[in-house]
């Protein structure tokens, strides 16, 4: 029983096989134009690195960045007819109102508003119009348009409209690609709206992408079911991601938290992953990423995905160290980036760099230490300090309380981290360049609820979280977790301003592990 | 003369302001930006004008959204409700509006007067009857120069809407808080249609183009990477209270509000110290771990994001959020004791009495 965890990023394809909670080999490769010839590379070395016959692959999970990166170079999107159920409510803002121009022209601008929706108690807004539902599907046959996203106002309370409009859609439009948003959103019906249609926008994208990720394991030689990691870190069937993209969004940073956790078994710490360029840090909680409190921006349109709260800052292991006239140093925010395997003094380069400073300390040991012999004591002891203010700043920002909790180092340039923070201890797992594709490998599976609920007729606050909480460990397991292993993360109930009859809402999420994982 | 034009662009930083005065309620401007952005898109900009300028016997209307601002998140209005519930109250009155008015320099309302501006093309005056956001219809200041609300007209998006006339201005909340809710929990109103004589004599003035200042001291220290929160309590006379991670949220529906109380533990220059904050919607008492009041009610109490520097709402403070919480002195007529009964901490059920922020910390 192996399973392999692959992080397909825009830079690095990352694989590790793991039997169990054991990392057998972790490899890195570019990531390419195509997708599937870096991911069947890594594939292979990762084999055989590990010495395993590739027959015994139970599960392969992959993480990766591609359909976000789609959307932030507007590349690979489809055109979508965007119905928005809810006149004569909202016509005030139509849909993609705030959306980048560019953006909004890819998908095409074909927009609907039909009359229908609900109340926040469930009452409909209008009954809805499928006449004109009728006419929509004629004209999207007329335009050419396969793909469609419908959002009705307050469907994260009731789905059944926006579920009528799409069989009706597709009586008139069969094989039409409908996107439903309350199977993608929460509460917020314009960032909720949006999301639907940039995932309409993807599923063409996203069916070739999955489609090669398919065809690299049976190249390969792989035949097990294989998951895509999302946002939270949590699993989805690959045949689910062809339905929702967007679920993928923030799952690069998630996988490198996350697989900071398992490596070092900490489930409450602060990770700091750092590369060539850069350094995200985020916090741990329960062995997850804490989540992003405001809406998040995602190639310039306004989401509510739940996303880590990561933050970057510009400090990695090509960072420039410089002195500068008044005799302080400098370290980053420019670096010499993935040159750094040529520029660097320690790789035989003419450029000082935080990796040089690491080596000539003893931090570190790569390239060659001769080169950096001669370097000023002074010097490397101010860029030293800097280098640990910086991280130190950063490590402070993230940390939640006074209680001391670990500091996980990952990422190719943790080497630039020192052995404590502060009053933190530093912890540098095994395996910990290849952190994300760990995180992939070991991601589990989740149900959530998000919806308001009226405290009436004897109902509690407490019943309804009970209540809220069974309807997600019913989702978890229908998605593929092992009963036994379900357990909430989240638990919070915000009551509605203004409204009396105790609305309010509740939004519960648990997780387990997938069945067949081995643990 | 000093009137001034707000364009689209210019609606960016009153948004912004308009969240942070909103003192963590009122809700977030966004949708009201968005709102007002389209409207002066296609009508052009608006025109705000100084309180001094308007006649005495001009007709001067507020308009504002009231109800759950987090319905307004998903059911967002149809556009037409406000300028609707303008030209009915115009009708039952007789005569037509010549000067529009902000009720409430904090949350959605910052930003819907705009909008309504933008389509009537009729001015809006430069200033409101709070400064900053209230829970209720008739926590303004102008209730406390004898002006009522009502005639009042609510409209709905479908069409409805009816006139109230009500014998106090507490009435007047009362009747129209039933219909807010049937109509599906937000609605629009058009409310305290008073003289320009009146107007003068009510107004805070200038606090549009203080929303304005406010919101471009958040952009521009905020794009220097500077935590604005300096920047501000110097500008408005302010403090800051402390700065701290939400640890624990209790959150409570009480009579139709959200109640609750949030506990930080203090960082940077609080470290070691615990803070709680108490809200009805608006955050409105705050207090260390000793019990001693560090702000309270009608004194505004302000939120921004610890890292980013952005206003928070009530409704965004969640564990581990840290928060820079401001202490900002209110208007003078609050300070008074019919302002301390309208809005004062008793009214909110408190036993302490009002201690203006510069004689607490």
């Amino acid at each position: 029983m192996f399973r392999v965890g692959i992080d397909v990023g825009g830079t690095n394809t990352d694989a590790v096989i793991m039997s169990g909670r054991t990392v057998v080999a972790g490899v890195k490769a570019a990531t390419t134009e195509d997708v599937m010839s870096g991911v069947v590379e890594a594939l292979e070395s990762v084999l055989a690195k590990a010495g395993i016959a590739r027959e015994k692959i139970t599960h392969v999970m992959i993480g990766t960045t591609h359909f976000t990166n789609a959307v932030i170079e507007r590349k690979h999107i489809s055109p979508v007819a965007a119905i928005r159920l809810g006149l004569p409510a909202t016509a005030c803002l139509p849909p993609m109102v705030d959306w980048p121009e560019d953006l909004r022209a890819a998908t095409g601008m074909h927009t609907y508003m039909v009359r229908g929706g609900y109340e926040f108690d469930g009452r409909e807004i209008a009954a809805l119009d499928l006449d004109e539902l009728d006419r929509i599907a004629g004209d999207m046959k007329d335009k050419g348009l396969t793909a469609a996203a419908i959002t009705s106002v307050f469907s994260p309370i009731n789905g059944k409209m926006e579920q009528a409009a799409r069989d009706r859609l597709q009586q008139k439009c069969p094989g039409a690609d409908i996107v439903l948003s309350s199977d993608i959103g929460r509460i917020g019906l314009l960032e909720r709206e949006s999301a639907a249609i940039m995932n309409a926008s993807l599923l063409a994208l996203s069916a070739s992408t999955v489609d090669a990720f398919a065809d690299a394991l049976v190249a390969a030689g792989i035949a097990c079911p294989f998951f895509i990691t999302q946002n939270d870190g949590t699993l989805m069937a690959a045949e689910t991601v062809k339905r929702f993209p967007v679920l993928t969004f923030a799952s690069g940073p998630t996988n490198s938290m996350r697989g900071a956790a398992f490596l070092t078994g900490i489930r409450d710490g602060i990770v700091v992953d750092i590369g060539g360029t850069t350094t995200d840090i985020g916090a741990l909680q329960h062995g997850f990423p804490r989540q992003a409190a405001t809406v998040v921006d995602i190639g310039g349109v306004r989401t509510n995905f739940r996303m880590p709260d990561v933050f970057s800052i510009g400090l990695g292991g090509g960072s420039l160290v410089r002195r500068l006239d008044d005799g302080r140093v400098t370290v980053g925010p420019q670096s010499v980036g993935y040159r750094i395997s040529k520029e660097a003094l320690v790789f035989g380069g003419s450029i000082l760099t935080a990796t040089d400073i690491a080596v000539a300390r003893g931090e570190a040991s790569v390239g060659n230490r001769e080169a950096v012999a001669s370097l000023d004591a002074g010097l490397l002891d101010k860029a030293r300090a800097e280098m640990t203010a910086i991280l130190e700043r950063g490590v402070e920002r993230s940390r939640i309380s006074p209680v001391p909790i670990p500091v996980i180092a990952v990422g190719g340039g943790s080497i630039l981290m020192p052995s404590h923070i502060g009053d933190l201890q530093v912890v540098r797992p095994e395996n910990f360049a290849v952190a994300n594709a760990v995180g992939a490998a070991i991601a589990q599976v989740s149900g959530e609820v998000d919806r308001v609920f009226s405290l009436t007729n004897g109902l509690t606050r407490e019943i309804c979280l009970k209540q809220a909480e069974e309807e997600a460990r019913g989702k978890a397991i229908a998605a593929g977790a092992k009963p036994e292993t379900v357990e909430a993360i989240e638990r919070e109930d915000v009551p509605l301003a203004y409204l009396p009859g105790n609305a309010t809402r509740i939004h519960v999420k648990v997780v387990g592990e997938m069945a067949g994982t081995g643990f | 003369m000093s009137s001034f034009s707000v364009g689209s662009s210019d609606m960016e930083a009153i948004a912004l302001g308009g969240a942070f005065m909103g003192t963590g309620g009122g809700g977030d401007p966004y949708i009201g930006k968005l709102m007002a952005q389209a409207a002066i898109t296609e009508h052009g900009p608006v025109t705000v004008i100084d309180v001094d300028d308007i006649a005495d016997d001009a007709l001067c209307v507020p308009v504002c959204m009231m109800g759950a601002p987090t319905v307004m998140l998903e059911k967002l209005p149809n556009g037409q409700e406000a300028h609707q519930a303008l030209q009915k109250l115009e009708a039952y009155l007789g005569r037509r509006a010549d000067v529009l008015v902000c009720i409430e320099a904090g949350g959605l309302n910052s930003t819907i007067p705009f909008a309504v501006a933008a389509a009537t093309g009729l001015p809006l005056v430069d200033g409101d009857g709070m400064g900053r956001a209230f829970p209720e219809l008739q926590m303004v200041s102008f209730t406390m120069f004898d002006i009522a609300a009502t005639p009042m007209v609510i409209a709905d998006e479908k069409g409805n809407s009816s006139v109230i006339n009500a014998i106090s201005n507490r009435w007047t909340e009362r009747l129209a808080r039933c219909q807010t809710v049937e109509m599906g929990g937000a609605a629009l109103v058009a409310l305290y249609p008073m003289s320009g004589a009146q107007l003068k004599r009510g107004l805070l003035r200038r606090t549009v183009s203080l929303l304005k200042e406010i919101g471009e001291i958040i952009a521009s220290e905020r794009k220097a990477n500077h935590n604005p929160a300096d920047t501000l309590t110097a500008r408005l006379n302010g403090r800051k209270l402390f700065t701290g991670r939400v640890v624990d949220i209790d959150r409570r529906t009480v009579g139709g509000f959200a109640r609750g109380r949030a506990t930080f533990k203090g960082m940077d220059a609080s470290v070691g110290k615990t803070f709680t904050v108490d809200f009805q919607n608006e955050f409105l008492v705050t207090s260390d771990e000793t019990g001693a009041l560090l702000a309270t009610t009608p004194d505004l109490i302000c939120a921004l994001d610890a890292d980013g520097g952005l206003p928070v709402t009530t409704e965004q403070l969640r564990y581990g959020l840290a928060v820079t919480m401001l202490g900002i002195p209110c208007a003078d007529f609050w300070a008074t004791d019919a302002g301390i009964e309208l809005v004062g901490p008793g009214y909110f059920g408190y036993e302490h009495a009002y201690v203006p922020l510069h004689q607490l910390g």
